[in-house]
């Protein structure tokens, strides 16, 4: 379809996704928002790029930052005009975190979510893997933690205080 | 604004004031949870009410930019948080009761919370869409703060002598404020046929067989049927709620404009 463009300003659609796995979380700086999974969509327009992202939890005070920092990256880069467009529907769900944004968490010290998001592991206990030993045998100390994505553990084997990316 | 009859209510109106309603529930029960920063009985338990504190505000946002966008008359968020008097807010009586002790602000939270998930599980079949993505979205926030209250109900329930008759005491004293939750008007009415909102009946059932087996784990006593209070919805308010709004306006009201 010769009306859907294929570049804005200078830059390729896989350009403009190129740019956005550079764009850190501004909370967990180690994962990208790519990586992250909240990047729904990217579309090319005329004049500038939209881009269509899910934030995390309603409330979280990291949504309007990482906007910002999309909008300003692609400026940057020569983009003229860059909308952003709040996606709520479906809301984000763990389960799309990427596999190297799960390494990248683990490496980071921080247990990612385990899989099957949802109402079941959500609510249910599930076993939680210390991100330095492996071992299965973990405590929880609270069901929240430093950002509203997590929650706070300690490994029973090697005593070392971490977090759990909680699954929603 | 004068309460009208169910047959003259403007279906829009309506609209605008069951999601106003939504907003001011969540924006309310925010800011008692946000008084808990640096005062909760343990550092875990701080962590838990300001995230929930979070979660609510975040909501109150979604509700809120909805509503100005239903009432069109260019008021936004910050306009309804900031700049209404407490006769115009339309929350539940029961989410502006002061937090009390522990005991009491895990009655409150899981009364309500208990009420609200069901709310918006039902919302996500409403026909407005925009409300229907927003519960999806916050029923997620919701369950999960609804179990860490449940498992403290329980474990004051079931703890000591001391814990189980404050707690009991906290149940009693809350009780009359839930028949609110379930008293429809003519705003729940419209919404609901106009929108397949929530049927408040079918709500109530729910909500009494769910708290029912909570309590049951934590043997507590259900407190008998009783008198309910009400009025909050309608912006009658117990004067708990005029406080709240003077610190949480403050700012806007000494500095009229001041931004971020």
């Amino acid at each position: 379809m010769s009306s859907i463009p294929q570049q804005a300003g200078s830059l390729t659609l896989e350009d403009v996704r190129t740019l956005l796995h550079a764009v850190a979380d501004p909370e967990i700086p180690v994962l990208s928002i790519m990586d992250l999974g909240i990047v729904r969509d990217v579309v090319l327009e005329p004049d500038g790029v939209e881009v269509h992202v899910s934030p995390t939890y309603t409330g979280c005070p990291a949504t309007e930052v990482i906007e910002q920092m999309i909008v300003s990256k692609l400026q940057r880069n020569g983009v003229e005009r860059v909308t952003i467009k709040r996606v709520l529907s479906p809301p984000w769900t763990t389960e799309w975190l990427s596999e190297t944004g799960r390494q990248k968490l683990r490496r980071y010290g921080i247990a990612p979510p385990e899989h099957a998001a949802g109402k079941r592991s959500l609510l249910g206990r599930s076993a939680v893997h210390c991100p330095r030993c492996s071992t299965e045998r973990t405590t929880q100390v609270s069901e929240f933690g430093s950002t509203p994505c997590k929650a706070s553990y300690k490994c029973d084997e090697c005593l070392e205080p971490f977090e759990y990316f909680k699954c929603i | 604004m004068a309460l009208r009859t169910f047959s003259a209510m403007d279906s829009n109106d309506a609209r605008f004031n069951y999601v106003l309603r939504l907003g001011d529930n969540a924006l309310v029960l925010g800011q008692r949870l946000s008084e808990l920063v640096t005062r909760a009985p343990e550092l875990e338990e701080e962590l838990a009410t300001a995230n929930f504190a979070l979660d609510y505000i975040g909501q109150a946002r979604l509700f809120y930019s909805y509503a100005g966008e239903l009432e069109a008359r260019g008021r936004g968020e910050d306009d309804f948080a900031y700049l209404r008097d407490e006769r115009e807010f339309r929350n539940l009586l029961l989410v502006e009761q002061p937090n009390g002790h522990f005991g009491d602000t895990i009655v409150r939270q899981f009364l309500f919370e208990s009420f609200y998930v069901l709310q918006l599980e039902a919302l996500t079949d409403c026909s407005d869409a925009r409300i229907a993505e927003v519960a999806a979205r916050a029923v997620k926030e919701i369950r999960y703060h609804l179990r860490h209250v449940s498992q403290w109900l329980v474990r004051l329930g079931d703890g000591t002598a001391e814990s189980h008759a404050r707690v009991q005491q906290s149940l009693d004293d809350q009780w009359r404020l839930t028949g609110e939750m379930f008293a429809g008007d003519e705003v729940d009415e419209t919404f609901r046929l106009n929108w397949n909102g929530p049927q408040l009946e079918q709500l109530e059932a729910d909500w009494s067989s769910r708290v029912d087996a909570v309590l049951a784990e934590a043997t507590l006593t259900r407190p008998p049927a009783q008198w309910m209070a009400g009025g909050g919805r309608q912006g009658r308010h117990s004067e708990h709620l005029g406080y709240l709004v003077a610190e949480m306006q403050f700012l806007q009201r000494a500095y009229p404009g001041a931004r971020w």
